[in-house]
């Protein structure tokens, strides 16, 4: 299984892309996962490549070999449709910010929607970012996400839920295991 | 136990379990993991940010001449400011074991080059092994100190960005104790002036020889007979990708690229009817495998550039078209500097100053990219200086308006001389040290200015405006890089000088706590906005432009650099 996350610098990918290896590796299966950091965490593009299976060779999702695309951004999103499978799933969360050439006005944010439709119709719309902000957390938006994530997946809300015991800190726990239930209760089936 | 870990975190694991008590490294993309782990995780390993990488290999080999045993930890080009201490240590005598972690950028995902480091293994003439995985990378710098100290030699362990970044399950192994230091004195092993350096030259020879034959039977270098039609030889990273792309294959995968085992090639290329070298960037090992007068493809099917991946390796030894699916033109989003950015404002008032800008490495290389377009070279680290000076002593005092930018961190590195230089050889151009109090690029690591060590202990700090006097330049001033207009006046001034000048630009980086710009989000009177768009010249994220007027961003931290040259005072709000 390969699910690739992608977003901008900054909105906690790498934290989400970790739990989910963690979550992985306890349910049994090998786990790898590939990111760039540094530059890219000045306002850059990111992704998150993780994979799990029996056994897992290369760290990176083929092209055309992405099963589940959780998108932390909508424009994030159309850069990475050459790695999807023809019926992979997509969980794009409804939140756009607008790159250098659009702040400009050089360019017109593009409605992406389009484009991924040309390769898979599995598309789930999720309001992540406005959820994340009614709960008066708006950096939680990667937890919420997580969680709808986790209901196309394997492992059950048990396992999640102690991922994230022992991966955050105690103060913070409270609000990400809140956060995570919200993301659950999202319908994308 | 078992545990996901990146490869920079197996192998600050593997230095804690292999008793390693010293470990040195200066920050650098994709290698600056590893003693942030070691600071964090492993309190007996002393740890510190030295300087630069030439002083990281240096005190790494004093604690190994003490008898511990040691590391030190850099990027691939942070090896070349390495190389004078790398090519002459071989041949000194190793008590404690040694090992240098160089972490390679193939496809330069943040790097000036993509150089292939293997090179240096053969050119110092010493062993390197190259892990393929999270537990390798643990396992092997075990390995490496344990072969370091068997063998008397320094040992390269080499990975690149995808064992470093990537993240694998490693079960973790005992934990060695450390070594105890000890004085000992070895004149003739460690003293290398000619008489002493000729006697070991070929004790380096005899040594890699004997390390062939390891090779040759060391477990870490494995045969995986399969099918035989197709043989691949591989290390690294790249053998995944040809493990994912040939599942079939029969596989000599090596651990120890360097020296390559030749018995155990030439066997493993008779059983099998086509032999593939799979290796990102140079044909490293194929050159030498083509020099023992065996067959085999490699650069000529497979590119020299850039990373692998599996697509990449299955078209080159298949031959069949990889789909290459269309890509929508969809609007870029490269990495900007921060919104708030101290550096934002002085590249900006250089440019409008009309300064040839010889820039450096850090976060104002960003500044390259439009609309600043304020950055006119970037070679190396500690570079712009010596390009400034070399520029304006072609055109003599008061000709051409030559300025080179550096950071504090980057001055620290490999300034300081340049500036000697500058001061001591009468040079006109003008230097700024942008003094945003760490090292930003890399993630925010300490330096000799800041007063911390890499374990968050208070030491000295070092003093810039001293400092700079100290090399000889009269002509200093440091300035505040908000007040854009004041430090416009300021730059025109030192050009002014006609003689070496130095501005410190002090602001320290927003994404630090002690930033000092206030955090309140400035807004646009929509009225009085003229569209005139010089607020957008300065490349802010926070500032958008929408039915010709503009706007401010959530993004906005109140840096006030856009309301200063607002030229119909439109932008206000923040105190
Ligand atoms: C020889 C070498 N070592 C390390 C690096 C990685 N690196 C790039 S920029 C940089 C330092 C940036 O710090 P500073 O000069 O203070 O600028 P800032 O990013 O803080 O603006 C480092 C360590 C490199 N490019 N070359």
């Amino acid at each position: 299984m390969n699910v690739l996350m992608t977003g901008v610098g900054g909105q906690g990918i790498i934290l989400a892309s970790d739990m989910l290896s963690e979550v992985m590796m306890r349910y049994g299966y090998d786990v790898k996962k590939s990111e760039i950091h540094g530059m890219a965490q000045r306002g850059g593009s990111v992704m998150s490549h993780v994979r799990f299976s029996e056994q897992v060779a290369s760290p990176l999702i083929p092209l055309k070999g992405c099963d589940i695309l959780l998108s932390f951004e909508e424009l994030e999103t159309a850069r990475y449709v050459p790695y999807l499978k023809d019926d992979a799933q997509v969980i794009i969360n409804r939140f756009r910010l607008a790159p250098p050439s659009v702040i400009s006005g050089a360019r017109q944010y593009p409605d992406i929607i389009p484009f991924i439709q040309e390769r898979t119709q599995r598309i789930h719309l999720v309001d992540g970012s406005s959820i994340a902000e009614e709960m008066g957390n708006p950096r939680g938006v990667n937890i919420i996400l997580l969680g709808t994530l986790s209901t196309l997946l394997e492992p059950d809300e048990a396992l999640w839920i102690d991922c994230i015991n022992t991966m955050l800190k105690e103060k913070i726990r409270p609000m990400n295991i809140e956060g995570f239930k919200k993301g659950r209760q999202v319908q994308i089936h | 136990m078992k545990k996901m870990l990146s490869g920079n975190e197996a192998i600050a694991r593997g230095a804690y379990e292999a008793g390693v008590s010293f470990a040195s490294a200066y920050p650098g993309t994709p290698s600056t993991e590893v003693l942030e782990t070691i600071a964090r995780e492993y309190p007996r390993v002393y740890a510190e940010w030295s300087p630069n990488e030439k002083v990281a290999l240096e005190v790494a080999a004093g604690a190994s001449y003490a008898g511990v045993r040691s590391i030190a930890v850099m990027k691939h080009v942070g090896v070349n400011v390495a190389a004078d201490p790398l090519m002459t240590l071989p041949y000194t005598l190793i008590r404690g074991g040694l090992v240098l972690v160089s972490a390679d950028d193939p496809e330069l995902f943040s790097s000036q080059n993509e150089q292939d480091n293997r090179h240096y293994a053969r050119f110092a003439k010493i062993p390197m092994l190259e892990p393929a995985t999270s537990q390798e990378a643990k396992d092997f710098m075990v390995e490496a100190i344990r072969m370091s100290e068997q063998f008397e030699t320094p040992v390269l362990l080499r990975t690149t960005t995808r064992i470093s970044h990537s993240m694998g399950i490693v079960e973790l192994g005992d934990v060695a104790d450390q070594r105890t230091p000890s004085v000992e004195r070895h004149p003739a092993e460690w003293v290398m002036l000619p008489a002493n350096a000729r006697v070991r030259h070929p004790l380096i020879e005899d040594r890699i020889r004997a390390l062939r034959d390891y090779s040759n039977t060391s477990a870490l270098n494995r045969v995986e007979m399969a099918d035989t039609s197709l043989g691949i030889i591989s290390s690294g990273v790249a053998y995944q990708y040809a493990r994912e792309a040939f599942p079939k294959a029969s596989f000599l995968k090596l651990g120890m690229p360097y020296p390559l085992p030749d018995e155990l090639i030439r066997d493993f290329a008779a059983k099998v009817d086509e032999l593939w070298i799979v290796e990102e960037l140079d044909g490293f090992m194929e050159e030498q495998i083509r020099a023992m007068g065996i067959a085999c493809h490699g650069k000529d099917g497979l590119p020299l550039c850039g990373e692998l991946n599996p697509d990449i390796v299955r078209q080159a030894i298949t031959g069949e078209a990889v789909h290459s699916p269309v890509q929508h033109a969809l609007p870029g989003r490269p990495p900007s500097m921060c919104p708030g950015c101290p550096h934002r404002g002085l590249l900006w008032a250089l440019k409008k100053n009309k300064c040839f800008i010889a820039g450096d490495i850090g976060c104002y290389t960003l500044g390259f990219l439009p609309p600043l377009d304020a950055i006119d070279t970037t070679l190396c680290m500690g570079a712009g200086i010596n390009h400034a000076h070399g520029m304006s002593k072609v055109f003599g005092p008061g000709k051409e308006k030559i300025a080179a930018v550096i950071g504090d961190s980057t001055f620290f590195h490999s300034g300081i001389t340049g500036l000697a230089n500058l001061a001591y050889n009468r040079g006109a151009a003008v230097i700024v040290i942008l003094d945003n109090r760490t090292t930003a690029m890399t993630g925010s690591q300490n330096h000799p200015g800041t007063g911390i060590t890499i374990r968050g202990e208070q030491t000295t700090s070092l003093d810039l405006e001293q400092l700079v006097r100290a090399l000889g330049i009269t002509w200093v001033r440091t300035i505040d890089p908000y007040d854009v207009k004041k430090t416009r006046k300021d730059i025109n001034e030192a050009v002014a000088s006609e003689g070496p000048a130095v501005i410190i630009s002090k602001a320290p980086c927003v994404l630090l706590k002690s930033r000092t710009v206030s955090g309140r989000r400035l807004s646009v009177e929509t009225e009085t906005c003229t569209g005139c768009k010089a607020c957008i010249g300065i490349g802010c994220p926070a500032i958008e432009f929408k039915d010709e007027k503009a706007y401010i961003n959530g993004m906005c931290v109140g840096c006030g650099v856009c309301a200063d040259l607002c030229g119909p005072g439109a932008i206000g709000g923040a105190e």
